[in-house]
């Protein structure tokens, strides 16, 4: 093993994690891994000094690590087999258990699809590993040295499938564990699919989760990501680079976990790709959750939309930061972006930092932000008309987040959604004096 | 009715409301005229009970119970409806989810049986119908995208639905052409009962030509400085209110 020299004063979080990485049980090739790693101690967990994570100093925030999850056993394997087995047969699912594809837990791929694990191939590890460029992420960097498993899905050219492909991750230990996985998609040419991921956290749990679109020359890929339960800690990066004439539409769902930060990398690499990227986040208690897009304009006659809503309440913090990259050579781009939040109570706090950066003179780019209450107005109305004020509150909220469940394109996805807000805001109702 | 006593109302410690005395009684149609900025629209909102106004004293009684300390829903439980002088657009809110919601929990909040959906479809084309309101209109998110006129009417339409025994309607005619008047009018009219009482506040007496009122109270500075029957409307569009301005200063 090479020394792996972190900045002088490494924390106890950081020491823990050079510990797990040199206990050797990451899934991806060593050379990756290594890699990985030399790629994160040079930074070291992320601070508020460095931009991206300006409003989620990780270091400062993350004391311990739990230990790592191990490899499930017999006993979780039929459990989480019983559970599964009570999910939808017409999708294509799976479940990444404790961070590892565990053999015959879901439903036999579709047609044009195959899905193997991680570790299966050092082919498949190297599918698995991104290039960002200049823009190494130390907490990705982190994914790729300590996954200890993850699936490579490979969709064929031209297949279009019908049913979305489910990613169930699920732990199964009484403990709190640190987790860590890496999806890879390689999507061919002229495909259509949808891909739908299911966070669930119990209390202490840490994840680190990745997912890598590779998207083929005009494919068209749906990515929906649902954040739910009580992890102390979710990462979760997004990397996807769209080929001349692909489409990507990804939506992400955050009303779970403690400390959560989902970030897409996207980059536009072909010409006439098309990008969208839309969330919501319902965040209650003291949770906080941070959404931080980096979109690359690379090519020409890209275009691209954000369109993220946060309702924030009690003593909650929401992150939004969109940064928008056109490259000199992405002329003709075309880009628009708004995050709009919502504050329920005088202790929640909204960070919204829309962020253009230009060097390509023939484009067409605007942001806006917005952060705001309930509109007394409206509330008013609804209450002279003898609805209740928690009822109206909810009913404003709804129609607020509504709007940006309309942008999924699965229609069944949008109800699973528009359901799991419902709940949201019921529980939330409910649970007021 | 309603019986208000000397209420006295500000807003941003600025005094609106100066001792106001008006009474109500079932089956009766009010009128208050009154200059702008007599405080004739914090009246309105102040007995539909909006939370940007300071009551710092009086009472205000429906059927003899003081309502300053319900809420605007529970008032509107009580019987009350504010038409609004201007409606608020409430996008991502269906027009139809909204008045089935209303519709519940209005009956939830009086103890009666929630209307079927079936049941509220039928008064809901019913009285869409009278209006001349199309069905289109009712597909759209709430008010958004209505024409002024439009959105009267859908007041009204809220008004025929919820049946309340106290409407205010506050300068209902504002912004609406004669066609949309008389309409307007129409679905008032045919809401007059004796067990109902009607407060149409306006400044122009033209509409009180399409709703006849019994009484017609002038109000200026925050108070009614006159009160009398339906001839007070003609002489005032007459004579216009400077004579009252002059009086309560």
């Amino acid at each position: 093993m090479t020394a792996h020299p972190l900045a002088a004063a490494r924390t106890p979080a950081e020491s823990a994690l050079a510990e797990q990485f040199s206990a050797g049980q990451g899934a991806l090739p060593l050379p990756e891994r290594e890699a990985a790693f030399r790629a994160f101690s040079a930074k070291g967990l992320p601070t508020r000094r460095d931009e991206a994570w300006h409003y989620t100093d990780l270091r400062q925030r993350l004391t311990k690590i739990a230990p790592p999850a191990d490899a499930p056993d017999d006993a979780a394997v039929r459990k989480a087999r019983a559970r599964v087995s009570s999910l939808v047969a017409d999708v294509t699912h799976f479940v990444i258990l404790d961070g590892r594809l565990v053999a015959n837990l879901g439903s036999p791929p579709s047609e044009g699809v195959s899905i193997v694990s991680l570790g299966e191939d050092a082919r498949a590890g190297r599918a698995a590993a991104p290039d960002l460029g200049a823009n190494v992420d130390a907490v990705l960097a982190l994914n790729g040295a300590l996954a200890q498993g993850g699936a490579v899905i490979r969709i064929a050219p031209h297949a279009k499938l019908s049913a979305p492909i489910e990613i169930r991750h699920w732990g199964s230990e009484r403990d709190a564990r640190s987790i860590a996985s890496r999806v890879a998609v390689e999507i061919g040419a002229g495909a259509k699919a949808t891909i739908v991921e299911y966070f669930e956290g119990k209390a202490g749990d840490q994840r680190n989760a990745a997912t890598i679109l590779d998207i083929g020359a005009d494919a068209k890929v749906e990515h929906v990501a649902v954040v739910e339960g009580e992890a102390a800690l979710h990462l979760e990066s997004l990397v996807a680079k769209l080929s001349q004439g692909a489409s990507l539409s990804a939506f992400g769902f955050i009303s779970g976990g403690e400390l959560v930060r989902r970030q897409i990398f996207a980059t536009l690499v072909g010409e006439n790709a098309k990008l969208a990227l839309n969330g919501l986040s319902l965040l209650g208690g003291r949770r906080h959750a941070d959404t931080t897009l980096l979109v690359d304009h690379v090519a020409p006659h890209g275009e691209s939309r954000e369109f993220f809503k946060h309702v924030v309440a009690d003593e909650a913090t929401g992150v939004y930061q969109g940064k928008v990259v056109v490259e000199p050579g992405a002329q003709k781009t075309d880009g628009g972006m708004k995050s709009q939040a919502i504050l329920l109570s005088p202790a929640a706090v909204m960070n919204n930092k829309p962020e253009l950066e230009i060097f390509a003179d023939d484009v067409v780019c605007g942001h806006g932000a917005t952060v705001g209450a309930l509109d007394r107005e409206q509330l008013f109305y609804l209450r002279a008309r003898g609805i209740p004020e928690a009822e109206a509150e909810a009913m404003l909220l709804e129609a607020f987040g509504f709007e940006a469940i309309e942008r999924v394109g699965d229609e069944a996805m949008r109800e699973i959604l528009r359901g799991k807000a419902r709940k949201w805001l019921a529980d939330r109702a409910e649970a007021k004096p | 009715m309603l019986e208000v006593k000397n209420l006295r109302v500000e807003i941003h410690g600025r005094p609106i409301l100066d001792g106001l005395d008006l009474t109500v009684k079932a089956g009766e149609v009010a009128a208050i005229m009154g200059p702008n900025g007599s405080g004739k629209s914090t009246l309105s909102y102040v007995i539909a009970g909006k939370e940007d106004y300071e009551v710092t004293g009086g009472e205000i009684l429906l059927d003899g119970e003081n309502i300053l300390e319900l809420s605007p829903d529970e008032r509107a439980a009580k019987g009350l409806f504010l038409a609004f002088q201007y409606p608020i657009e409430i996008p991502g809110v269906a027009t139809m989810t909204f008045l089935k919601s209303a519709l519940t929990a209005l009956a939830r909040q009086r103890g009666e049986k929630e209307p079927t959906t079936a049941d509220f479809m039928r008064r809901v084309r019913a009285a869409a119908e009278r209006l001349k309101i199309d069905q289109d209109m009712l597909k759209r998110p709430l008010n958004v995208g209505f024409s002024g006129g439009e959105k009267k009417r859908m007041e009204i339409l809220q008004m025929a639905l919820l049946e309340p025994r106290l409407a205010i309607m506050d300068e209902t005619d504002s912004g609406l052409d004669i066609d949309a008047l008389r309409v307007v009018a129409e679905g008032v009219n045919a809401l007059r009962d004796p067990k109902r009482a009607f407060l149409v506040i306006t400044h122009y007496q033209r509409l009180l030509n399409h709703i006849k009122p019994d009484t017609v109270h002038v109000m200026a500075r925050g108070k009614i400085v006159r009160s009398g029957g339906p001839d007070l409307a003609l002489e005032l569009e007459r004579n216009g209110y400077r004579d009252y301005a002059e009086a309560a200063a």
